[in-house]
């Protein structure tokens, strides 16, 4: 892209205005994180804005009056006091109520462990074939984890957005083989009647192209999803959507987004 | 980078990244009131109203929607017009200024015509035309869109873009002067 075209468009003035569209401004955003240089001019545009709106300011009643009103709205928080008499008649009969629990508890202790004997001896099989299982599920991690240390692979790590902020995903990204695993770990199992849909993003102008679903998503074990991705992507973006997907990606369901810096 | 990491901590209500960003941005942000509210003390007040809706909303910021200066001016603008049609403020009449942000200039009094803020402004208006400072006031005091300003001014929607970059550019080389 010509960046020196894309600054002196303008488009840079009128976001750090915030009069664009939400697509517009996620476009702005994805190129900023691409190109340094429009992110300076970006951080240029705002220090001038900056400077004018502080000249006519009037003032202000500065941050002491902001802890006030924090501390009067955190009122209703903190417990009230409670009465000093009383804690050392308390602590008396706290003591022998221990005790009698105490008691209680070492009876059942003792038929529990009888129990428990007979517990174990039947847990041992089971860890016998859960020790088989897991010869096989390490094959299978052994080979995903080849797969992604592939020397053609591309990472692109992808944040959480406004409707799940603590979400997060990974795309591995094979250029040559033309597929991107999708590791989807930090993302919420999705809700019944909805599916992950992943998209690959193109810039200027912003244009999603789906990659695909995270179909059954909460059975999966690992959560890493193989899609094909014939796209020059620039970027990624997870999107839930109603089950079977979406022709385009809802925005505000917009649950992870990344840029792909290669 | 640095402010990245402020507003990330602000989310996660750290009242020390807070601080940060009202010392940042709280003259702004009650300046750009006060050009609607045009009233010192309500504009303080709105002001610091507005802060404290961005702290009890911090979660609802996200980075790919936008700069959080912009976020934060964007709750600013909608709370200085809530107030300008309360009734309260209808009552008051007291509008003397002139309509643009410049109008500063004009309303104030002579023991304020020294104020190093007053100084500022005038140097970042060397050369600054009628205007400019039309739409610089539409966009970001009053936060039309572009659509918006375009009627307004009766001006085609690219001229919009171009114009306010010239005029942004030209308070950029003010500034550096």
């Amino acid at each position: 892209m010509d960046t020196k075209e894309y600054i002196a468009s303008g488009i840079l003035e009128l976001y750090v205005a915030g009069t664009l569209s939400d697509l517009e401004n996620l476009e702005v955003y994805l190129n900023a994180e691409k190109y340094p240089e429009i992110k300076k001019e970006i951080e240029d545009i705002e220090a001038s804005v900056l400077s004018l709106t502080k000249s006519v300011s009037p003032g202000t009643k500065g941050f002491s009056d902001i802890q006030n009103r924090m501390a009067k709205a955190g009122i209703v928080k903190t417990e009230p006091i409670r009465n000093k008499v009383s804690w050392t008649a308390y602590l008396g009969w706290a003591a022998s109520l221990v005790f009698l629990g105490g008691l209680i508890w070492l009876y059942q202790q003792n038929d529990q462990l009888k129990l428990d004997i007979e517990v174990v001896s039947r847990e041992n099989d089971a860890m016998e074939l859960q020790i088989a299982d897991s010869k096989n599920s390490l094959a299978k991690t052994e080979d995903l984890l080849n797969t992604i240390r592939d020397k053609n692979i591309t990472v692109v790590a992808l944040g959480g957005q406004t409707v799940s902020p603590t979400s997060y995903a990974k795309a591995y990204w094979n250029k040559g083989e033309k597929k991107v695993y999708i590791d989807a770990q930090g993302l919420p199992d999705p809700p019944n009647g909805f599916v992950y849909q992943v998209w690959s993003l193109k810039l200027n102008p912003l244009t999603p192209t789906s990659m695909g679903l995270l179909e059954d998503f909460v059975d999966d074990d690992n959560k890493v999803f193989a899609l094909a991705n014939p796209n020059e992507s620039e970027a990624f973006g997870i999107t839930l959507e109603p089950a079977g997907g979406s022709e385009s990606p809802n925005l505000e369901q917009l649950y992870a987004l990344g840029v792909a810096t290669s | 980078m640095e402010l990245e990491i402020i507003v990330e901590q602000f989310q996660k209500k750290d009242a020390d990244a807070f601080q940060k960003l009202y010392n940042m941005y709280s003259e702004n942000i009650c300046g750009v009131i006060n050009t609607i509210v045009k009233n010192n003390s309500v504009a303080e007040e709105i002001c610091q109203d507005v802060f404290m809706k961005a702290w009890n909303n911090a979660e609802s910021y996200n980075a790919s929607k936008g700069r959080f200066f912009t976020w934060i001016l964007n709750i600013a603008r909608n709370a200085a017009i809530d107030e300008i049609r309360s009734k309260s403020h209808k009552n008051s009449k007291k509008n003397l200024s002139a309509d643009y942000f410049v109008g500063i200039l004009e309303s104030m009094t002579d023991s304020e015509e020294g104020k190093e803020d007053i100084i500022g402004l005038k140097k970042l208006l060397v050369n600054l035309k009628d205007k400019c400072i039309e739409i610089i006031e539409l966009l970001y005091f009053k936060g039309l869109t572009q659509k918006e300003v375009s009627k307004e001014l009766d001006i085609p929607l690219g001229t919009v873009k171009t114009r306010n970059r010239s005029c942004i550019s030209q308070i950029r080389t003010n500034m550096a002067i």
